[in-house]
């Protein structure tokens, strides 16, 4: 059962290669502080779920790497290639000379469109690589141009072309203040348009992972380097296989599987399924033990809430619509993305 | 990666592009130890074969062999650029990239705008796309010319209108140099105004730069370099006017300190378009989060630090330090008050070994002494890249939209008046075909109009932000 990983825009190449380190690590961890054949079937699940193989035995990860510009997705391959442990494959990378802008509308509508087929080609070789496809896992941004608006397009189609397959959307809530100026424009575009085309969005915040890093693990300067590595730990946690209901020995369980409803409203759950828990011996990256917890709770409405008003207050002025409308995203536009989260907020608030 | 085409017009123009050319052959040179053609030098570089007969192909990529500077060099007299092409820099240039005239533009805004613009518009529109054609991907046209003139001021902005017909989708970055109060040009305020409104109408994004402020920082910076017992110190390399180290070693002429200031500016505004970083900043994402409204396009920026101590035992307090004197008055590259006024936007550019903590850390200290837009209480846009410039270890670049451009325009509309009132000069530029005084009367208006906007925005500064009430909808 494998998973193939789309990384868009810098945020997500970025993220993306810390996620395939930390699972790569934690998959060759000698220390799984289990027996060696439960440690032996965990790291051949792990493989198979987000590597392949290649003949002289440097696993290759199974992700399309897509950006507008080259810089990052250069890094991330010889990143990649020089650990010696695992790579990327160089043909699975789509890149453009000239960056987004930080603009959504030039993502969805002029580098989606335009470039549609030659990303979905090359997704679809990924997928004919599985032997047995369980989703996709799409790494992407909110506050920028390609991982957003690119982001949701390509997540669209992922549900035009293989609508019986899990999507999961991986994405990063930007800093409250500033990363970018319109970051809050590009955040309600972005998330309207997944709501109707994801599975499931999991959701990490920078302000968040910034304080984890600043209270609980004391780091003096941090980097984004460190915040991403906090991340991947969290997501490698979260994506480890584990025993499905059946026998001891079959680790099949599909984390994407859990979020078949629209992981952002669901109207009611019962108690059995509220709460699902998944457990493996094997320990996760040299932690003795550890959890993960993944919940589908009201916590999102306040972040949410604050940014479609910041969002909503600069609309009301009418600030940087011309760079939007330039491309082909109408006031209209907006008009039903902020309807669509006004409508989710009020829905969370009403449980 | 893109590039970018740098095309500068006239005296000013081509003193500053001189300064700048060389400046970043000298940081490309110290980043690019192994000679290397990239991506990163090509943005502003073609890597050329001399051997072939007539510059021959570009070489994409391998071994550097002759590096050609992507730019276009036009001036009405012929001082300046023969001056550029016997020195030092000659091989850096294209020698086919000029256009030039004997006579100048008499400092005549009109002279230089219609003659010469009618004269010319072919042979520019050549030039222009030679030079878009060397291009594998061309984003930017960076213009640096002066207002108060008349070559720089009038065929400058008469290249915009070429420029936004010819290549409507590549940006179109200005920085111009404004006249200062003591300016010994007595007919730069029409030369100024009546550039104004090309500048409103066909630019993306200007950086107004005076020399009154250059002026400044070389004064602070002098008084440091000989108070003694600080000057032994620094970094010769690191002032932010020297040309140390670069290139050419030419002798350094009266205006090299102040122009090698603007042609940091440009350095620094484009390093994390050519160079990696945790957090890059293309030219188009300047544009997009710095210009709420299309006519709003006046960037103030402020460089920092100005120089670098030699001594390494330098706490950590100087980072922090960085990002206070950036707001400071001292810093700006214009006679403007961004910390009084009310911010539009802005933006930090952050080079060299700094981390996001650092950022978000200084953003939160700053911010409560700052003045925001109500509905862009939060408008920050930052980068991080990781390349620090030539003898620095970081450096920061500022860019505000901010209203504290307004008391420029203001001044420059009152220094206007006082001529345009009493018709002094003006038969110098009604003689020019094409000029009429509805040519003055248009481009004061354009003018007032800016001031206007900022006006009303100004107001906004005392009020009490309040929310605007949102949609509510039925569930």
């Amino acid at each position: 059962m494998s998973i193939v990983t789309v990384q868009l825009g810098q945020c997500g190449n970025q993220i993306g290669f810390e996620v395939f380190d930390a699972l790569f690590s934690d998959s060759h961890c000698p220390q799984g502080l289990c027996s060696k054949r439960e440690n032996e079937a965990y790291q051949a699940s792990c493989k198979e779920r987000f590597f392949s193989e290649e003949e002289n035995g440097v696993p290759i990860a199974r992700a399309v790497l897509v950006d507008m510009e080259p810089k990052v997705i250069n890094q991330t391959l010889s990143k990649a290639a020089h650990s010696g442990r695992w790579k990327y494959d160089q043909h699975s990378c789509f890149c453009q000379k000239q960056g987004s802008g930080n603009n959504w509308a030039y993502g969805y509508s002029v580098h989606g469109p335009r470039h549609k087929e030659s990303i979905m080609d090359l997704i679809q070789k990924e997928v004919e690589k599985c032997d047995s496809l369980s989703g996709f896992f799409i790494i992407m941004s909110m506050a920028g141009g390609t991982g957003s608006g690119l982001g949701a397009f390509v997540t669209q189609n992922l549900q035009d072309q293989y609508s019986n397959s899990l999507k999961m959307n991986q994405i990063i809530w930007p800093y409250g203040t500033g990363e970018v100026i319109v970051q809050n424009y590009n955040s309600i575009l972005t998330l309207s348009h997944l709501y109707r085309s994801s599975d499931a969005l999991l959701v990490h915040e920078n302000d968040a992972i910034h304080k984890i890093c600043a209270k609980l693990m004391n780091i003096k300067q941090i980097s984004f380097r460190d915040i991403n590595q906090v991340l991947a730990h969290q997501l490698g946690s979260v994506f480890q296989p584990t025993y499905s209901g059946e026998g001891s020995w079959h680790y099949r369980r599909n984390p994407l599987g859990a979020f078949k409803d629209p992981a952002l409203y669901t109207s009611w759950l019962e108690p059995v399924h509220a709460f699902s828990v998944w457990k493996t011996q094997r320990a996760f990256s040299k932690y003795e033990k550890s959890a993960a917890l993944v919940s589908n709770s009201q916590f999102l409405v306040k972040p949410l809430d604050v940014t479609v008003g910041k969002a909503w207050n600069m609309f009301a002025s009418k600030a940087y619509i011309h760079q939007y409308t330039k491309f082909g995203i109408e006031e209209e536009d907006f008009l039903d993305s902020f309807t669509l989260l006004e409508q989710v907020i009020a829905s969370y608030c009403n449980l | 990666m893109t590039q970018s085409v740098v095309v500068q017009v006239g005296q000013c123009g081509n003193q500053i592009g001189c300064c700048f050319w060389d400046l970043a052959l000298r940081e490309h040179a110290a980043v690019n130890q192994k000679a290397v053609y990239d991506e990163a030098i090509s943005s502003f570089f073609r890597n050329v074969d001399t051997r072939v007969a007539d510059g021959g192909g570009d070489i994409s990529r391998g071994k550097i062999c002759s590096l050609k500077a992507r730019a276009v060099l036009i001036d009405m007299e012929e001082g300046v650029v023969n001056e550029i092409l016997q020195g030092p820099l000659r091989d850096v240039f294209d020698s086919k990239q000029l256009i030039t005239d004997i006579s100048g533009s008499g400092n005549n805004w009109a002279v230089g705008h219609k003659v010469f613009g009618s004269l010319y518009q072919e042979e520019i529109l050549e030039k222009l796309r030679k030079s878009a054609e060397h291009c594998d991907c061309l984003q930017c046209f960076f213009i640096i010319h002066s207002m108060g003139g008349g070559t720089g001021s009038g065929l400058g902005t008469f290249l915009l209108k070429v420029l936004e017909d010819e290549f409507p989708e590549v940006y179109r970055f200005v920085t111009s140099v404004y006249p200062s109060g003591e300016d010994d040009v007595i007919t730069s305020p029409y030369n100024s105004i009546l550039a104004m409104k090309e500048l409103n109408e066909h630019a993306d994004c200007v950086l107004p730069i005076d020399n009154q402020s250059l002026f400044d920082i070389i004064s602070k910076l002098n008084l440091m370099v000989n108070s003694g017992k600080l000057g032994t110190a620094i970094k010769p390399k690191s002032l932010v006017t020297s040309s140390a180290g670069a290139f050419k070693k030419r002798q350094e002429k009266p205006f090299d300190a102040m122009n090698n200031i603007v042609a940091n500016l440009l350095l620094n505004l484009t390093s994390s378009a050519r160079f990696e970083g945790s957090l890059n900043m293309d030219l188009n994402e300047i544009s997009m989060n710095l210009v709420p409204f299309p006519q709003l396009h006046y960037l103030v920026s402020s460089l920092t630090p100005l120089y670098t101590l030699a001594d390494v035992n330098i706490p950590p307090r100087r980072l922090d330090q960085m990002f206070s004197d950036a707001f400071s008055k001292d810093h700006q590259l214009i006679q403007a008050d961004p910390k009084h006024s009310l911010y539009l936007a802005c933006a930090l550019m952050v080079r060299g070994n700094v981390q996001i903590s650092d950022l978000r850390r200084n953003i939160e200290r700053l911010k409560p002494s700052l003045q925001f837009v109500s509905w862009n209480q939060e408008g920050w846009k930052t980068s991080l890249c990781s390349v620090p410039p030539v003898g620095h270890s970081h450096s920061l670049l500022a860019l505000a939209n901010n209203t504290c451009v307004k008391p420029t325009f203001i001044e420059l509309k009152a220094r206007f008046m006082r001529l345009y009132k009493k018709k002094a000069h003006l038969h110098h530029y009604l003689q020019i075909e094409g000029m009429e005084e509805s040519c003055f009367t248009e481009a004061m208006a354009s003018l007032s109009t800016l001031i206007e906007e900022y006006n009303q925005l100004d107001a906004t500064k005392c009020m009490p932000t309040e929310d605007v009430p949102r949609l509510s909808v039925a569930i």
